[in-house]
């Protein structure tokens, strides 16, 4: 399934792309799979989504936690934590 | 009824407390927050700043918060505004104004606003500094404060 993947702030400098369509392998179905998948890619993906640094994820726009499931066509967001305000 | 608002202008926060308190007669209290730059963090000058967000997301975050407060507390009218893009020391930066019939529920569902938009809102700042520019780090005394809501 294809889905749509958006960086920012540190993130997006880090890895230097603010966002990318791709082509999940079958055996990612979950938000924590596709962070292991990035992860897989090493390089700046590797250490700036470790599972050590507090990064954030959303799926269409919720934060919600790694467990969550994906589907074809999701909006998916990776961020640091949030400093607003 | 809520406004929310992500701009790179300033506002006047004294139109917006009127604005809430003339748009219900119900209204009794209406508490406002101002945030403000400042010319220091974390023992650096800081010169600007520059605000990101996440269009769409941001908007949808600042309603479910707003809406999570209007669950506990009496709201009759909300204003948060949010500015993004280049600021400098003493530039406004954000804005919550909660209109009720008496001012505890004001008070409390303002601060509630607050403290979740610190956490849970889409944004986040990069300092310049004399020493270059940064990210700056989520602080771990506003996951405490958010916290204590619970």
């Amino acid at each position: 399934m294809r889905v749509k993947i958006l960086y920012f702030a540190s993130l997006r400098e880090q890895v230097g792309r603010a966002f990318e369509e791709i082509e999940l392998p079958v055996n990612v179905v979950t938000l924590g799979e596709l962070r292991t998948h990035l992860i897989d890619r090493g390089g700046a993906w590797k250490t700036s989504l470790a599972e050590t640094r507090p990064v954030r994820m959303a799926v269409n726009q919720d934060m919600v936690p790694a467990t969550a499931a994906i589907k074809a066509g999701d909006e998916i967001a990776f961020f640091p934590p949030v400093t607003g305000g | 009824m809520t406004t929310i608002r992500i701009q790179q202008e300033d506002f006047d926060a004294g139109r917006e407390i009127a604005a809430v308190r003339a748009k219900n007669p119900k209204v009794g209290a209406v508490a406002s927050f101002t945030g403000v730059v400042r010319d220091v963090n974390d023992g650096a000058g800081v010169v600007t700043m520059t605000l990101e967000h996440y269009p769409g997301m941001t908007e949808k975050a600042l309603e479910e918060i707003v809406n999570q407060a209007a669950g506990r507390w009496e709201v009759l009218e909300c204003t948060v505004i949010h500015r993004v893009g280049k600021l400098e020391p003493t530039d406004q930066i954000v804005f919550v104004a909660v209109a009720s019939g008496h001012r505890g529920d004001a008070f409390a569902a303002c601060e509630f606003i607050m403290d979740y938009l610190k956490t849970r809102a889409p944004f986040w700042k990069k300092e310049e500094t004399a020493q270059g520019a940064r990210w700056v780090e989520a602080r771990e005394s506003d996951d405490t404060a958010a916290g204590r809501w619970k």
